[in-house]
This record gives structure tokens, sequence and C-alpha cells, in this order.
């Protein structure tokens, strides 16, 4: 038996105990971790795929800097799972009704009789010196510049929304103002007063 | 690999936005706090303007195709966009005392304003599945940001919260039954896409259920029942300028994303959405105008009568005749009209901290402003479809095209439901004329916003006696 479909097995079982662990800890930054399992474990997956670029981005951006945002959140914000978990127990039934129902009908339509290795033919396996980063690369900014300056624009907005809603000017608290701090004169700090000497008797007065 | 350079020419209009809009967020920053936000209105009027020219200069009758026939530039296209400019254009000189008055005059909301078009302009030219997509997230993304803008406000965070997380589950929903549909055809262009389903699919169960999912997806951005519980929460909740631009321009290009999507895409299918078009239609139009007359809030009661209104829109595209393309066309077109005067009556007789959006300020109208109120007078005849204005027509129009499918019961069934949504158009002229003021404070005197809602009505009255041109301006897109 080849040693590809061992790692794919091995690789799904985690990343299905990994996704399961997300949804059902009790502690929502042992949740985030096992968010981190699954991220990693889908990589490994898509590196099977030969999508390399796409599971190195996948790291990169979701382990490097999503989950750390979300690791960020979890610990800062103050949740009650308590009240989180009210009404679990009422909402269970008709859950498992609703979901199971949409896995029923999602495995009718698009089990193996659909998208199965003999409806479909398994991908060509490219040579060990083929480039998934340069085919990318190559119709990135050809066939695909119009869409993804649009998602350039995209992350623009949302850099924009977010500032306007939380950025706040707060006219009335005190700042340092160090520019006008180094610029300042001695003339502006320092008076000089005349004063004319006191005798010493006076002054114990 | 052959590449083709894309001719960007033809990509002009978007390209001068996308432009402009970053022009202007530098102008905001250098703009100091004290003179406020006028030059950046003016230069977004300017943009709005100049891509309209632009977009009327290169015009031509035959469709060109750019960016890997991604992009596509046909009359269709060109007449929403240049309704989309001139309707923001409008939305824009309505909302800009209202702006002042609520603390919201800030470069940010003209610079969403303008990605949002950009946004829309994308999904009416796109051909492709990536591209209405994303043109779709790019307006999205600027609509739930304008609701928030309005921070301090809990009734707009809360509606933020709504319009986004649903909107955020309903782009998933499309986004899912786009990746059915390429994986079945094997292809994102909307021209290829068509090209395989002539040819026949071999999975029709998997072609149908991505188009289940599309179609959901379509009518939660439209705001069909029983995708529309995010409608009256979002128009109400949001400041009265958003939900006069969220009320209007998007319908434009969701009428744009409909006829790319369905007819361009899946006319072939055309029995297969034809059914389920026919539920969100009728269920639109009977829950739409019934749960209208429960409304004493004036933004609710438009929120329930523009869910009716996409009713009659889904009647004239599910005929999937050209007559009936155009219809539906011509009656988006009337629809954003008639609901930029309805708005803007609201942000007219509102003041610093008072919103007029209650039936009941708009008792005694006549007496206050006999002008203005013969101008809602208008627009609700037109919202209701009373002869001869141009509400009429748009019904009538959509109505013959269903029945020249020989679908009468259908049309009898949007009749009776208009009868009964007549009645709460009916209220407001009611308490406009025979009720006593109780609010006898001066309405807002801006010449500009006087100008332009005199024009709006008159407009409405106008093409309800002259149809021809923009009547024949849709044929012509269609065909």
């Amino acid at each position: 038996m080849e040693i590809q479909p061992i790692l794919f097995y091995v690789f799904s079982a985690i990343l299905v105990v990994a996704s399961l662990a997300v949804i059902t800890v009790k502690n929502p930054v042992y949740a985030a971790f096992s968010l981190i399992l699954a991220f990693f474990t889908c990589a490994a997956l898509w590196i099977l795929l030969e999508a390399e670029f796409l599971a190195l981005t996948l790291i990169l951006v979701y382990v490097g800097a999503v989950m750390v945002l979300f690791l960020f959140v979890v610990m800062m914000l103050d949740i009650n799972i308590s009240q989180l978990r009210e009404g679990f127990a009422r909402y269970l039934p008709v859950g498992l009704i609703v979901g199971f129902i949409i896995f029923a009908q999602m495995a009718v339509v698009l089990g193996p009789d659909t998208f199965g290795l003999d409806q479909i033919a398994d991908p060509v396996k490219h040579a060990a010196d083929y480039s998934n980063t340069k085919e990318l690369g190559s119709v990135l900014y050809t066939v695909y510049v119009y869409p993804f300056e649009i998602a350039a624009v995209i992350l623009l907005v949302a850099i924009i929304a977010a500032i306007a809603l939380t950025l706040r000017r707060r006219p009335n608290v005190k700042q340092q103002n160090i520019d006008a701090q180094v610029r300042v004169t001695k003339e502006e700090r320092v008076r000089m007063v005349k004063m004319t000497a006191d005798k010493k008797d006076e002054m114990n007065q | 690999m052959n590449f083709e350079s894309p001719n960007l020419v033809t990509a002009m209009p978007e390209i001068f936005v996308l432009s402009m809009a970053c022009i202007i967020l530098l102008v905001g920053v250098y703009q100091s706090q004290k003179s406020g936000s006028l030059v950046v209105y003016l230069l977004t009027q300017a943009t709005l303007l100049g891509a309209l020219i632009i977009t009327i200069g290169l015009h031509t009758a035959t469709p060109e195709f750019t960016f890997e026939n991604t992009y596509v530039k046909d009359t269709m296209g060109d007449v929403l966009k240049a309704f989309i400019y001139l309707v923001a254009m409008v939305c824009l000189l309505y909302s800009r005392c209202y702006l002042k008055e609520q603390n919201i005059d800030r470069t940010e909301y003209y610079v969403l304003v303008l990605f949002a078009v950009l946004g829309m302009m994308i999904m009416v030219s796109a051909h492709s599945m990536l591209l209405i997509y994303l043109g779709l997230e790019l307006l999205s993304l600027c609509l739930y940001a304008l609701v928030a803008l309005k921070r301090d406000s809990e009734v707009c965070t809360e509606a933020a919260m709504k319009y986004f997380v649903l909107g955020a589950l309903a782009s998933g929903i499309l986004l899912y039954g786009m990746s059915l549909i390429y994986g079945i055809t094997g292809s994102l262009n909307i021209l290829e896409i068509s090209e395989v389903l002539k040819m026949g699919v071999e999975m029709p169960l998997v072609l149908n259920m991505g188009l289940v999912f599309i179609i959901i997806g379509l009518a939660f951005k439209l705001g069909a029942v029983p995708f529309h519980m995010w409608v009256p929460d979002v128009y109400h909740g949001a400041p009265t300028s958003v939900t006069l631009f969220i009320g209007t321009v998007p319908k434009l290009a969701a009428f744009g994303m409909v006829m790319r999507l369905l007819v361009d895409g899946f006319e072939v299918v055309h029995v297969d959405w034809q059914t389920m078009l026919i539920v969100l239609a009728m269920l639109s139009i009977a829950i739409g105008n019934v749960i209208a007359i429960a409304q004493a809030n004036l933004k609710r009661m438009l929120a329930y009568s523009t869910i009716s209104h996409m009713g009659f829109l889904l009647l004239g595209v599910l005929t999937g005749t050209a007559d009936g393309y155009s219809s539906a066309m011509f009656y988006t077109i009337v629809y954003t009209i008639m609901s930029l005067g309805a708005f803007g009556m609201i942000i007219m007789l509102s003041r610093v901290g008072f919103e007029a959006d209650n039936i009941n300020d708009f008792k005694g109208l006549n007496d206050r402003s006999p002008w203005l109120a013969f101008m809602m007078l208008i627009l609700m005849f037109s919202m209701a479809g009373v002869p001869p204005t141009v509400g009429f027509f748009a019904k009538l129009a959509v109505l013959q095209s269903v029945v020249s499918t020989g679908m009468i019961w259908l049309a009898v069934f949007a009749v009776i439901f208009s009868v009964i949504g007549a009645f709460y158009y009916l209220r407001i002229i009611k308490l406009m004329y025979f009720d006593t003021a109780e609010d006898q404070a001066p309405i807002r005197t801006d010449l500009d916003m006087r100008i332009t809602m005199s024009v709006n009505g008159v407009m409405v009255l106008g093409l309800g006696l002259y149809p021809a041109g923009l009547m024949a301006l849709c044929y012509a897109a269609i065909s």
C-alpha cells in the first residue's frame, strides 16, 4: 500500500477529532487551540493535493495571524459560558433534526454517486519539480488581475470601515505634546523677577 | 500560456470611480475639521457625474468583453450604471443636511458610498460568478459599515449587527451554490456555463441544488419572503440617509445580478428556477402588503412595501421572456425613483433631534407645506399603482408580461394584494390632507433639496404621462 492514502487517513482522522473538539470543549482557549490543530492538518491535506502554496498561506495567515487575534479576543473578553449554554437542551432536538436532514440531503446529492472517482477522473499527478506557486503567480496578475484588484479594494474598504467605526477622537483628554515640548525656549518658561531684598526679621513675622 | 492584454478603456468607469475614491480619501485627511466635508461632498458628486459622462461616452450598441471575457459592457449594464450614478447623486443631495445634524458628516461616509457604487458597477457588468460575488461583497461591506457609522446609537449598532450576520450567512450560501455549479460545469464564466448547460448536464440533481442555493442568496439580497427578516429591522435601525441609500441604489444592482446569473447563465434551465421564483414572488407580494398595514413607523412600512415591490420585480423576471425582463427592469428603475422621493421626504421633515419616521408625523402636512404634501401624494399614488402616475404603468407592464405567458391566476393574485396594499399608502394621504398637524415646526428650506424633491415628484407624474421613453430604453437594454 502506498504511503499517501495512509497519510490521508491519519490527517483526516486528526482533522475530524480536532473539529469536533472545537465545538465540544468547554474552555474557549482550548477550542481556539483545537481550531489551530484543525488548520494545520487541513494544510497537510492540501499539501497531499499538491497545493503547497495555499497550504503554507493557510498556516501563515490563519494560524499565524487570525488565530493569534482570536486567542487575544477570547482571553480578553469575559465570556459567561453558562449564559451561552442556556437553552441548549431545549434547542438540541430541533438542531439535531435540522442538522440530520441537511446532512442526509447533502449525502444524497454530493455523495460518491455524483462526485466519486468513477464519475470524475483522478487528477494527473505532477512531477517533483512542478511548482504550484509559479502556476498561481503566472495567472494571478494576468488572467485574474481584475478579481485580484477587486479583492484588494475590499480589503481597503475593510480598513476604512474598521477605522471609521473604532477611532474616537477625545478632545477633552489631556495629552503630552512632545513637539511643543521640544521647541520650547527659555523665554516661555522662565520669568526673571526683580525683587527688593527683604530684611530677616520681617520675614519671620 | 497565451494571455491577451485586457482592454482597459472598456472598464474606464470602474477605474475612474476607484481612483477618485482613493483621491477623496486623501483629500479627507487634509481637510480641516472646521470647514466640514463640503469639498469631499462636491468631489463625490463630481466623481459620480464624471462616471456618468464616461459611461455614456463609451457606450456602444454591440456588447464588448474584456478581462478574459469576465467583464461585459452592454446596453443593460450601461443603462443600469447610469441610473446607479444618478440615484446615488440624489441620495447624497438629500442626505447632506441630515448628515450634519446627525454628526455623521464625515469623509468616510462619502468614500464608503463611492466604494458601494463601485461594487454595484462591478456587479452589473460582471460575466463571471467570481466577479459577481466580489462585487456583492464590496457593496455589502460598505453597507454594513454605513449602517453602523452612527456608532453611539444602540439601534444603529443592532441593525448593523443583524445585517452583517445575516448578510454573511447569505453570501456563504450564494458562494456554496456557485461552487456546486463550478463543480459540474467546470467554469466560473457565465457564457461558458450557459454553453455547458445547453449541451445538457449529466448531474441534474447537483445543478438543481446549486441553483437552489444561488436563488436563496439572491432572494436574501433582494429581501424577498421568506428571506426578508432583515429588511424592516435594518431600514428602521439605520440612519435615514443610509436607509435612503440601501432602499434605492442596490435594488438596481440586485436586478443586474439576477439578470446576469439567472438569465445570462441559467436561461436554459428556466423551468427549474421559474417555480422557485413564483413561490418567492407570491409570498413577497402577499406578506409584504399585509404586514405593512400594521406598521406605525414609516420606515418599517416602506420596508414591507419594498418587499412587495421586489415580488413584482421577480414576477417580471420569472416569465422568462424579453418582455418580462424589460418590464422588470422598468419596474426596478421606477421603484428606485419612487422610494428615493419617499425616504427623501422623511429626511425633509426631520430636524436636529427629531426623526419624522412615524406616520403621525405626516398629519396635516398639507397645512404646513401644500407643495410637499402634493409631492408625497404623487409618490404614494405611484407606489400604490394609481394612474396616471408611473407606478401604474410599471405594474401594468409586469402584469401584461405575466398574462402573456399564460399565468393569469398569478396576475390576479398580484392585483388582489396590490389593492390590499393600496390601503396603507392611501392612509398616509388621508393623514396629510384630512388630519390636523400636531407638529408645527418649520420645514427645512434648503433650496437644492426642495428643487430635487420637486423634480423627483414631477418626474413620477411626468413618466406616468409619457412612459414610452423609459420603456423603450428598457426594451433596448434587454434585446
